[in-house]
């Protein structure tokens, strides 16, 4: 593949440009490989090499909008959801606002996101990255014998966007990363726990990083017992924070708001969390592995800064949203090949407070360090921002990490839980799914056990 | 679908090199879904996929590939990658003979979804869209959507099978957002069945989308939840999920064997109250969870893993099974041609017990009913499992009261089992799910009469 002339790009354009007159027309087509390697009980379990094409085309007529894809780049299939996409389109009921995006001037970030190396890498190599995690994380602990998997794991895409509005769009990106799930045992008791190491190149990934994650996330939870129920203040590592984060992001998103599905609709301006907090969704931060030149509707990412010292700046928008709300597309488009773009956040981070993670778990003297949350879908309602989700952790007394705790929740609302917040660490730490969390406190919780 | 003749020259190519296994996955899944939201019909969709995975078995390695590449060529050059990806040592030719199985459907379809007029689709979300909005002056938002989807596949493996299955499945969703002082509430209702839009000659979408509408009302007035331990009784249907969770993840061969499960080696144990009989059945006509063949071309089965409490059995997919000399059970699924298969459920119920449901409320002094789940989610290797509850009330002396905000449940798995204290003599299947495991979704159903856990957590407020 060369970047000099994206064959993508001359797919997508070649579709838009069948656009009729009154009608318009954009297609979104990408194309991804991948590897992966599962390692089990000193052997390759799994080898799994993949590529994946396909197209996505809306054709909007009379404002009216209609969708197909297909899961092939074949010149059949890709005519042939070209035609569906436009019978689909006479179901749809016209909305003034519905368009497709139109080139709005803002410049593309410089970003390197192609891992180069990453395909000259041999696959004995990666099968013995994945082998060796494996022996790294079963050798070090002797209440750690087994994994459930060990893995390696790759890929690469590119993804190119085309409208008879005049977008031409196409940016490519990869990444890989080691994960393992650890099993520890010990007195008959077996706990579960997963160790990560992702970055864009093999030579970003850490065996070590990734082994003693899984090994320590999983032992220290050995002996873990329910606790009463109570309220205390919860310490949240950054990969909860991140989490948290990421349910607040999609109560932020334009067509949330639009459609009467947002807690925070009508609130721009004003305070919702606290002063602590401040936040912003930025793809063209090059250290979040969610970095993206262009948004699913081709226009350039930019940053999007959504909370500052605990004060709604504003909403993710894509060009419908945009339009709608009397605003503008924030280059927020999120979407895959089979579907209409959505609006999401790529990034999103929050900007450093002070403290390191020591420094600000010392300051608790009663609480609950939450390294695990469970039943996020079930659990946590977006509109309503009513929150309860399953929690493993570690107590805290004293300011120092003690006993382990399971089958506890902890519950409240995501509006709440906000404006509560009384630390904000330091400590950025930026996760596989491309967002940045630190360490934070929120006293007062309701924690439910025995 | 394809050639037999290709399809042997396939499978071929595949154990080129050597190799135990090798088989053929191919799937042509035609796609389409319709919106309302917000007032009005916002889409259209349709989509195909289409494609074949191979995959060879070495030993204790599976290498696998896949294509949207069906053409000779196309199926060579995967068949090769998955071949070398198992990095087989031997080599040689193997004579492969075909031998075509056909496998019983659980039920026919009447209307395939390509017979259906667009605007039919439409026009249900429209009537959804009007019968929830009419539920109350409160509801403020309403998104339906329909879906359906017509799979067809084709597995051959070396061994020499040939089967095929047509598997069409029918959705329709209702979210419905109501608004007072006290905040927005959501109510979602749905129904799915593995049957073509006949599904509509039986189930009326404007009762759905009241139901919806009902439980987003219900709640704007609800009380918080409460938080500690009690007593929960689960409503007919309402609490499928809880089995799912609690202990059918923890019965997969897969997670069994590499000891990520508290059930493993507890076959013959008594594992539960001897009230409960636990079944997993993908023959169950017409529901989510129902097929002919598993993606490995086993053929679906009713498999019962707790008979009276006491623990029978595990679910297999072909690698376990193999590797046990046992037969499989048709639990081997995978989302898509993109996929290798793993150990799954299909539609996992309890059956029905000795007890009457109005008794066993009226016999809890109190506690909280749980009228309608969530989804859910279990750590397999402690057994603990949270799943959220959409629709509950509180039981006050003996009687349901006040409805209560969502919240989540937890308990663990292995204790819960063991302390179902009562079992209902009603019965009825859950709402349709999609079971996530391993980054893969699959169509589940699940179902089970009113019973009662003595002591599960609710992680409320109040």
């Amino acid at each position: 593949m060369t970047a000099a002339q994206p064959e993508l790009l001359d797919i997508a354009a070649r579709i838009a440009e069948m656009a009729s007159p009154g009608e318009q027309v954009e297609a979104y087509v990408a194309r991804s490989t991948s590897t992966s390697v599962k390692a089990y009980a000193g052997e390759v379990e799994s080898l799994t090499q993949a590529s994946s094409a396909g197209v996505g085309v809306r054709v909007i007529v009379d404002h009216r909008e209609g969708f197909a894809y297909a899961g092939t780049l074949d010149e059949g299939a890709v005519l042939e959801a070209l035609a569906e996409a436009r019978d689909n389109a006479q179901f749809g009921e016209p909305d003034e606002f519905n368009a497709l995006a139109e080139p709005d001037g803002v410049e593309v970030a410089d970003l390197d996101l192609w891992p180069a190396g990453l395909e000259h890498v041999a696959t004995a190599d990666k099968v013995a990255m994945a082998l060796e995690l494996e022996r790294v994380t079963t050798g070090r602990d002797p209440r750690v014998s087994a994994v459930r998997v060990a893995m390696f794991a790759d890929a690469r895409g590119e993804g190119a966007v085309a409208t008879s509005t005049g977008i031409r769009a196409w940016g490519r990106a990869g990444n890989c990363h080691l994960a393992v799930q650890a099993l520890a045992v010990h007195d008959g008791e077996t706990q579960i726990a997963a160790g990560l190491s992702v970055g864009r190149e093999v030579s970003d990934l850490s065996v070590e990083e990734a082994a003693s994650d899984a090994i320590l996330r999983a032992t220290r939870l050995l002996g873990s017992t329910k606790p009463a129920t109570q309220r205390l203040t919860l310490v949240f590592e950054p990969r909860m924070t991140a989490t948290i984060l990421g349910l607040v992001g999609g109560m932020l998103n334009g067509e949330a708001v639009l459609k009467g599905r947002s807690p925070f609709a009508g609130r721009v301006g004003e305070t919702i969390s606290s002063p602590l907090l401040t936040f912003v969704d930025d793809p063209t931060d090059p250290r979040s592995l969610g970095a993206e030149t262009h948004d699913g509707e081709g226009l350039a990412c930019r940053r999007n800064t959504l909370v500052v010292g605990g004060v709604l700046q504003g909403f993710l928008q894509n060009s419908y949203t945009g339009r709608r709300s009397g605003t503008a597309s924030t280059g927020s488009a999120q979407r895959g090949v089979a579907s209409t773009p959505g609006v999401g956040a790529a990034a999103l981070a929050v900007a450093p407070g002070s403290g390191t993670h020591e420094e600000v778990l010392g300051a608790v003297e009663h609480g609950l360090f939450v390294t695990s949350m469970a039943g996020l879908h079930s659990g946590v309602n977006p509109v309503s921002g009513d929150f309860s989700v399953g929690v493993e952790g570690l107590m805290v007394k004293g300011g120092e990490l003690a006993e382990p705790i399971r089958e506890a929740t902890i519950a409240s609302t995501l509006q709440r839980l906000l404006l509560d917040i009384s630390a904000v660490g330091a400590d950025l730490e930026w996760l596989p799914d491309g967002t940045g969390g630190v360490t934070l406190v929120i006293p007062d919780v309701a924690l439910s056990g025995s | 679908m394809l050639d037999h003749d290709l399809i042997r020259r396939t499978l071929t190519t595949a154990l080129r090199t050597g190799g135990e296994l090798a088989e053929i996955f191919v799937e042509d899944k035609a796609s389409s879904n319709a919106v309302f939201d917000d007032g009005k019909v916002e889409n259209l969709s349709s989509g195909r996929d289409r494609g074949a995975g191979i995959r060879v078995i070495v030993g204790d390695t599976t290498g696998f590939a896949h294509t949207a590449d069906l053409s000779e060529s196309g199926l060579a050059e995967a068949a090769e990658a998955a071949g070398a990806a198992a990095r087989s040592g031997g080599g040689g030719v193997q004579e492969i003979a075909l031998t075509r199985q056909d496998a019983p459907r659980p039920n026919d379809i009447a209307i395939f979804p390509e017979e259906v007029a667009k605007a039919r689709k439409v026009e249900l979300l429209r009537r959804a869209d009007q019968a929830a909005r009419s539920a109350g002056s409160s509801i403020t938002q309403v998104t339906a959507r329909y879906g359906d989807s017509r799979r067809r596949i084709l597995v051959a493996n070396s061994d020499g099978l040939l089967t095929e299955d047509d598997q069409v499945r029918t959705l329709f969703t209702v979210m419905a957002v109501a608004s007072a002082d006290t905040g927005m509430q959501t109510g979602y209702q749905s129904l799915g069945r593995t049957i073509g839009f006949e599904l509509f000659d039986t189930y009326d979408v404007e009762d759905l989308a009241r139901e919806a509408a009902e439980r987003a009302l219900l709640k704007l007035s609800a009380r918080p939840a409460p938080s500690g331990t009690m007593p929960v009784v689960m409503g007919p249907g309402g609490g499928g999920v809880l089995f799912h969770e609690a202990c059918g993840h923890g019965l997969e061969a897969d997670l069994v064997a590499k000891g990520a499960s508290v059930f493993a080696g507890r076959i013959g144990e008594q594992v539960a109250d001897p009230r409960i009989t636990l079944v997993d059945d993908g023959t169950m006509a017409e529901e989510w969870g129902a097929l002919a063949i598993d993606d490995e071309g086993s053929l679906a089965s009713r498999n019962v893993l707790i008979q009276d409490g006491i623990l029978t059995d595990y679910m297999w997919d072909l690698l376990r099974s193999r590797k046990e000399g046992r037969a499989r059970s048709g639990n081997g699924r995978r989302q898509s041609y993109k996929h290798l298969p793993m150990v799954r459920m299909t539609n996992t119920y309890v059956l029905a017990g000795p007890d009457d449901p109005a008794q066993i409320v009226a016999d809890t002094p109190s506690g909280v009913y749980v009228a309608h789940l969530g989804g859910g989610q279990v750590n397999t290797a402690t057994g603990d499992f949270v799943f959220g509850m959409t629709e509950a009330y509180l039981i006050e002396d003996g009687k349901i009261t006040e409805p209560i905000r969502e919240g989540n449940l937890i308990g663990n798995g292995p204790a819960v089992l063991a302390s179902i204290d009562a079992v209902g003599n009603d019965f009825a299947m859950g709402s349709p799910g999609m079971c996530g495991k391993d980054g893969q979704g699959v169509p589940v159903g699940d179902g089970i009469p009113t019973m009662r856990v003595p002591a599960l957590t609710i992680g409320g407020t109040a």
